[in-house]
């Protein structure tokens, strides 16, 4: 789960990292008044769940508390990677000398959380990863032990040649290492984490990503999701327990299980055809699902035809046949349905089908097939 | 042969009482695995099936029963914790089916397991079957046949396709193991690989990944060096769009890796066979076994 920059910075100023005073604003009003308080020239940032928000235009300077009206009065409402922006944090415009990456992410390969750091932070640092990979420093830590103060500091002093500055960045890293492991994060970063002029080391954007697997134990940031913030779709594809990424195509993919979802739609495009989706229903299947899941494709204009895969193992294929009579009985289709299914109680689900009118097919290959002829009219490979 | 699993598996089951757990365990018993124990903590001293004795704690289940594999079908916020009371009580492999264990747990588990001298399969995953003689898991076992065939895959019901297109096609399996698909898990790929290559029983590997990651790039260059048995790979995702970003630092990570193309491609380099479909499987495994 994404969160908003604010919430992470809200998250990480009570472990003590220092951070410049703002608040959130969804009026221009309240921007104005926002930074009449903050009482300094401010920074009017965009909140949405897309990076490349300053290079879309969701990030701007504002001198006075009129600019800031003005400015957030333009990017409240702006699409960026096709979201719109509902919120604008209110920020202090940080005087900034020198700009550091300051990363942790869980990594596969170590099987820990890893730091990253470079002293050449700032907007380009995926670029600085590419080209010259030597400026970034990566250290594993230990989750029996927790960063321990020396290596905290050990990187500080890999950032900055400053004793004074090396401290301050070792004291935010053991902070954000707290606030990464408290808050479940799977993802946790400071970019860019600033020296101002006068020699102060502060968090200027934050950014966390919280393990899904976490929100259950943890109430408190499951809070923190802004469904305003996302796809509705997929949103209520969630709240149903289902995986749903909407795509271009318009064969409807209804599947279980994701890596053969994913074989699924290969397969769809091996035969000519254009996905309009990512669903997985998941393990243990109930008629519910099944129904939620096609209220779902249904709603999408540019689905052509539906194509259900299912192999039966953990989820019975009698359940699935139960929700497409019962979601179809309710909702009649538009549109044509190419249904296989196998595995558990696959005789069953066979029956329920074809006594409410439909066809079942058995085959991999032959349904895909069937579902692009469908769209294409004959013309697949 | 067979690899992990065989006649000689004694299984304890944790979370045995609950909904998946108690399924699951008629399901083995069925099959004819050796159910020896189960546990869940409070019901000790009462019958699974008036057969199968459920003890409090690991320790007790395997001090009773001499159980050596264990498989969990415990709640996430129970499993990291099931996973190291096994490894604890000295069972030496231990599968945990759980789907949703928080990925700071594993860094956790993954550590301890290995110091106790324990293998784990999972968690996230189908589990393993050796056909005809022990199943650990959930994967159907009407699907598999036995033979001489290794699969391994990350994927649950995309194995149970491949199984499926294989048995109809009259090739046969020695072990299936579904390692699972989250980021920190206990087996992967090189490790049953390795163990393929070593078991008599099998000739050829079947390999199933997904996107995202290098395991299939260093199972790849492991085939390439260390394996004569020969390996036939298949990437589900091929067509999927590029994955959800997560912030700079997953790209910084793991730089391009992780895309379809190219773990074909390290998969073509290591003279993998490569199954562009899943039923592609049958005939490049067939060609592969002739010669």
């Amino acid at each position: 789960m994404n969160i908003h920059e604010y919430q992470a910075k809200d998250i990480l100023r009570r472990y003590g990292v220092p951070i410049p005073p703002g608040e959130v604003a969804t009026t221009p009003d309240e921007a104005e008044a926002i930074a009449r308080r903050i009482g300094t020239a401010v920074m009017v940032k965009a909140q949405v769940h897309a990076g490349g928000r300053g290079k879309a235009g969701g990030v701007k300077f504002c001198k006075t508390p009129a600019d800031a009206r003005e400015k957030a009065a333009a990017i409240l409402g702006m699409q960026i990677k096709g979201l719109t922006v509902e919120k604008v944090l209110v920020t202090e415009a940080a005087d900034i000398g020198t700009e550091a990456y300051v990363g942790i992410i869980v990594d596969r390969a170590t099987k820990k959380a890893v730091f990253m750091v470079s002293a050449a932070g700032g907007i380009d640092i995926e670029e600085v990863a590419a080209t010259t990979p030597e400026k970034i420093h990566y250290h594993p830590v230990d989750p029996r032990y927790g960063l321990r103060p020396y290596e905290a500091l050990q990187m500080g002093f890999f950032l900055y040649q400053d004793a004074k500055q090396a401290r301050a960045a070792a004291k935010i890293m053991q902070q954000l290492y707290e606030a990464f492991v408290d808050s479940g994060c799977s993802l946790a970063e400071i970019n860019p984490l600033v020296v101002t002029p006068k020699g102060e080391v502060v968090a200027v954007d934050a950014k966390m990503v919280i393990d899904d697997n976490e929100l259950d134990r943890k109430p408190e940031v499951a809070a923190l999701r802004d469904e305003s913030s996302e796809e509705g779709s997929e949103v209520e594809a969630r709240n149903a327990n289902l995986t749903f990424i909407k795509l271009d195509g318009n064969v409807g993919c209804v599947v279980n299980g994701a890596g053969l979802a994913m074989a699924t739609m290969d397969l769809v495009k091996y035969y000519g055809g254009e996905p309009a989706n990512f669903l997985d229903i998941g393990g243990s299947s109930n008629p519910e699902k099944v129904v939620s899941a096609l209220r779902i494709i249904t709603a999408d204009p540019s689905v052509k035809v539906i194509l259900f895969n299912i192999f039966g193992g953990i989820t019975r294929t009698d359940d699935v046949a139960n929700g497409i009579v019962t979601a179809t009985k309710q909702n009649p289709l538009t549109v044509p349905i190419v249904i296989r299914l196998t595995g558990t109680n696959e005789e069953i689900a066979v029956k329920i089908l074809e006594d409410s009118g439909f066809k079942a097919m058995t085959d991999m290959d032959e349904a895909v097939q069937a579902a692009v002829r469908l769209v294409t009219g004959g013309a697949s490979r | 042969m067979s690899v992990f699993i065989d006649h000689s598996t004694r299984l304890l089951v944790q979370g045995i009482t609950g909904r998946d757990g108690s399924f699951h365990a008629r399901q083995m018993i069925e099959y004819g695995t050796k159910v020896l124990a189960g546990v869940t903590p409070g019901k000790g001293g009462q019958k699974f099936e008036n057969a199968v004795p459920v003890f409090n704690t690991v320790a007790e289940a395997v001090g009773a029963t001499g159980a050596n594999t264990s498989v969990i079908y415990v709640p996430p916020p129970f499993a990291a914790d099931a996973m190291m009371e096994a490894a604890d009580a000295g069972v030496k492999l231990i599968v945990c089916i759980t789907e949703g264990v928080p990925v700071l747990d594993m860094t956790l588990v993954y550590p301890f397991v290995r110091e106790k001298g324990a293998r784990l399969v999972g968690p996230n995953c189908p589990g393993l079957i050796t056909p005809g003689q022990s199943k650990v898991g959930i994967i159907p076992g009407r699907i598999c046949t036995s033979g001489s065939v290794g699969v391994v895959s990350r994927s649950g019901t995309l194995t149970y396709e491949v199984v499926y297109q294989l048995t109809r096609a009259g090739i046969g399996q020695s072990t299936c193991v579904g390692i699972g698909g989250d980021p920190i898990n206990g087996t992967n790929f090189i490790d049953v690989l390795a163990a393929f290559e070593n078991d008599p029983q099998t000739k050829a590997v079947a390999m199933m990944g997904e996107i995202g990651g290098t395991d299939e790039q260093e199972a790849a260059a492991f085939v390439k060096q260390h394996m004569k048995k020969p390996v036939v790979g298949f990437i589900a995702g091929q067509t999927a769009p590029p994955g959800r970003r997560m912030g700079h630092a997953g790209a910084i990570i793991s730089g391009s890796a992780g895309t379809a193309a190219e773990k074909i491609q390290a998969f073509r380099d290591a003279g993998m066979g490569v199954a562009t479909r899943p039923i592609d499987f049958v005939p490049l495994l067939r060609e592969r076994m002739k010669s």
